[in-house]
């Protein structure tokens, strides 16, 4: 099949079929359902397995690392959302971390900010998995457990909704606390929800998880030895799903984790289904660890921002109140913060992984160099070491099962 | 005259910075505060030349001689579990030192600790890959040589990763503005329509900031506001005609009765 590109139809790059060597070239994506957004995936076939896969990104590129050069520290806090936007609350949460450490502000953050800030990540742990499971589930064909996940989905957005005004890109975690207090009716709606969501559980696993299809599906496929996933830098579950018991809340905490009881499932077996297992067990954890938020907030002081005037503006009313919180404030806003001279890189345990943000400070108020390691980006590039010899079903279980989300690893 | 403008770094910067403003420092510890970390030091600096070592936040900071990296990647792994490699990348000091700076960092999960390794390249310079002892740097050092333009020596696959094949400039240059270079801001142009097109298409908007003032549908001219999608008007806008009396600066005519509260958000 001869192609004649010219200018104003340029060259039609998704298929040439025959070659000398009797290998089908296929073109997945990148408008393909089931590569969880832009995903170019170049796979070359005998057969119906996979020989070769060569993944090709940046469809979702938006120059987020660009931007952060020429954006003050608080300017940049919303982009951030848009980098993993199924769990913007964990990448907020990253970024605010990163930059708590540069200023050294870590433990002036006031406790009830903390506490609030892990309720947020979990229920978006919860909301990211939840999405995982339902597109997952999908991609294999089980049609209700999509329907099913993205129904108590809804609650716990509604939850975040309530909090932030927000559903997707919450911005709900700032630079030195959180912006606002829980609604009143909080508590009891998210006490209501976790009551209830173990419950759903069971009824996801009820429909997957002894499943014949499902685990025809998921067993054996996509193998990764610890090796591997530390060789090619895996995270978070894929590398829990290899066996290797490591989870940054539990190993190096940050926040209020070291507080929290809760347990690290780790997978015996190194195939989607162990790695199936795991989310739902991860669910379940972060259901334990919200259950604990709820007294510990109840305990905790008033207090929402750290009181670092240097870097952090005064609160609302003390900016009416005192003309110099407004002086101080129309400074941080106008010209922004400008934090010491020095390097950090702060890693948190999002849903995805290890997210880490690495950041240079010149001592100006825009970073010097913002780098975002974000898990999925490491998790993409695994694909062409994970899909060869795999046949072309497995590709999209593979795919939906690593859990990638694009807006992170194009940025 | 044509206004200044600094080629070697288009990014944004500080429209004030007090004359007596000094900028404070992270404070680097020294190594032996720490025992792993110091064990650590002692075994590579007994192979390799380390011209720094400090401990900022917690970390290990190691700058080394760049030749040195793969060999000093195998140590790292082989002998001191430093299994993984979290984050490898570049910064652009071109302005000031003329110089990247490639930074590797480092975990190790037994040891649960992280470290940095540094050192730094002339423009022009390629770097050794790392990808023998790494797989996860095959990516990010094509990346780093898409978004800079360094090369990686024996790099399996060395190609732009993010940006298009075609594309002209490494964007995270401090050089290259945030809108993008001409060949940037007409890249699809370009490729699809060829330059000769230019002109028919006209020039894309690409200055967030920027505010058109014939267009009363997004933009409203402060002082002359108009209706909605009405012509701009050079009048002054009469707010006079909305208050009380010409513009009275109490509302007296305001009873509660009359106004409809809404009892929920619609």
């Amino acid at each position: 099949m001869q192609q004649t590109p010219n200018r104003l139809s340029p060259f039609y790059e998704n298929l040439v079929f025959e070659r000398d060597d009797n290998m089908m070239i296929v073109n997945f994506g990148p408008q393909h359902p089931s590569a969880h957004g832009q995903l170019r995936l170049i796979l070359e076939l005998d057969g119906e397995q996979v020989v070769k896969a060569v993944p090709d990104v940046g469809y979702l590129h938006r120059g987020m690392e660009k931007m952060a050069e020429n954006m003050i520290y608080n300017e940049y806090l919303p982009t951030t959302d848009r980098m993993d936007y199924i769990a913007a609350a964990s990448n907020n949460y990253g970024f605010a971390l990163a930059v708590e450490r540069l200023l050294d502000i870590e433990k002036e953050i006031p406790r009830r900010a903390e506490i609030i800030r892990v309720m947020l990540l979990e229920l978006n742990r919860i909301i990211s998995h939840l999405f995982w499971l339902a597109t997952h589930a999908l991609d294999v064909g089980a049609m209700s457990v999509f329907l099913f996940c993205f129904r108590e989905r809804e609650f716990a957005m509604d939850l975040m909704e309530d909090y932030c005004g927000a559903r997707l890109t919450h911005s709900a975690i700032r630079i030195g606390g959180v912006p606002l207090d829980l609604p009143s009716d909080f508590i009891d709606n998210l006490y209501a929800f976790i009551t209830k969501f173990p419950n759903d559980i069971k009824d996801y696993e009820g429909l997957l998880t002894e499943n014949r299809i499902w685990k025809m599906r998921l067993e054996e496929v996509g193998n990764l030895t610890p090796e591997d996933a530390l060789n090619w830098g895996c995270s978070g579950v894929t590398l829990r799903g290899s066996g290797v018991a490591w989870d940054i809340r539990k190993e190096e905490p940050y926040s209020i984790y070291d507080e929290l009881d809760f347990e690290v499932p780790v997978a015996d077996k190194n195939d989607s289904y162990g790695r199936y297992k795991l989310y739902m067990e991860e669910m379940r954890q972060s259901v334990k660890i919200l259950h604990q938020t709820i007294p510990l907030y109840k305990e905790s002081e008033p207090g929402l921002m750290a009181k670092v005037p240097q870097y952090v503006s005064a609160t609302k009313e003390e900016i009416m109140t005192d003309n110099f919180a407004l002086m101080q404030h129309f400074v941080l806003v106008t010209q922004g913060m400008r934090p010491p001279v020095g390097e950090v890189y702060a890693a948190t345990e999002s849903p995805k992984g290890e997210l880490g943000f690495y950041i240079n400070s010149q001592g100006e108020p825009y970073p010097h160099r913002l780098k975002v390691r974000a898990p999925s980006f490491w998790h993409t590039s695994l694909l062409q070491h994970m899909l060869p010899g795999h046949y072309l079903a497995d590709v999209v279980t593979i795919i939906g099962n690593l859990n990638i989300v694009f807006g992170e690893i194009d940025r | 005259m044509r206004a200044y403008s600094n080629k070697k770094n288009a990014q944004a910067k500080p429209y004030f910075t007090d004359r007596f403003y000094t900028v404070p420092q992270i404070p680097k510890e020294d190594v032996s505060s720490d025992e792993i970390f110091a064990a650590d030091l002692e075994l590579l600096s007994s192979k390799f030349e380390i011209s720094d070592s400090f401990i900022q936040r917690g970390q290990l900071v190691m700058i080394i001689k760049p030749s040195d990296i793969v060999a000093f990647m195998k140590v790292l792994k082989d002998e001191l579990e430093y299994t993984f490699l979290s984050e490898m990348s570049a910064s652009d000091f071109l302005e000031k030192d003329g110089e990247f700076e490639i930074f590797y960092q480092m975990l190790s999960l037994k040891k649960r600790k992280r470290l940095r390794v540094k050192y730094r390249i002339t423009q022009g310079d390629a770097v050794d890959t790392i990808t023998d002892v790494f797989k996860s740097a095959d990516w990010a050092e094509r990346e780093m040589y898409d978004m800079f333009g360094i090369v990686a020596n024996n790099h399996p696959y060395m190609k732009r990763l993010i940006m298009p094949d075609d594309w002209s400039g490494h964007p995270l240059l401090k050089s290259y503005p945030l809108i993008g270079d001409e060949a940037g801001q007409w890249y699809e142009i370009d490729t699809i329509f060829g330059k000769e097109y230019r002109e028919v298409v006209g020039p894309e908007i690409r200055d967030t900031k920027r505010v058109d003032p014939k267009d009363t549908k997004n933009f409203a001219r402060v002082g002359h506001e108009v209706g909605y999608g009405e012509k701009p008007s050079n009048k002054p806008t009469d707010f006079g005609e909305f208050q009380e009396e010409g513009g009275v600066p109490l509302i007296t005519r305001f009873t509660k009765d009359n106004q409809k509260t809404l009892s929920r958000r619609k």
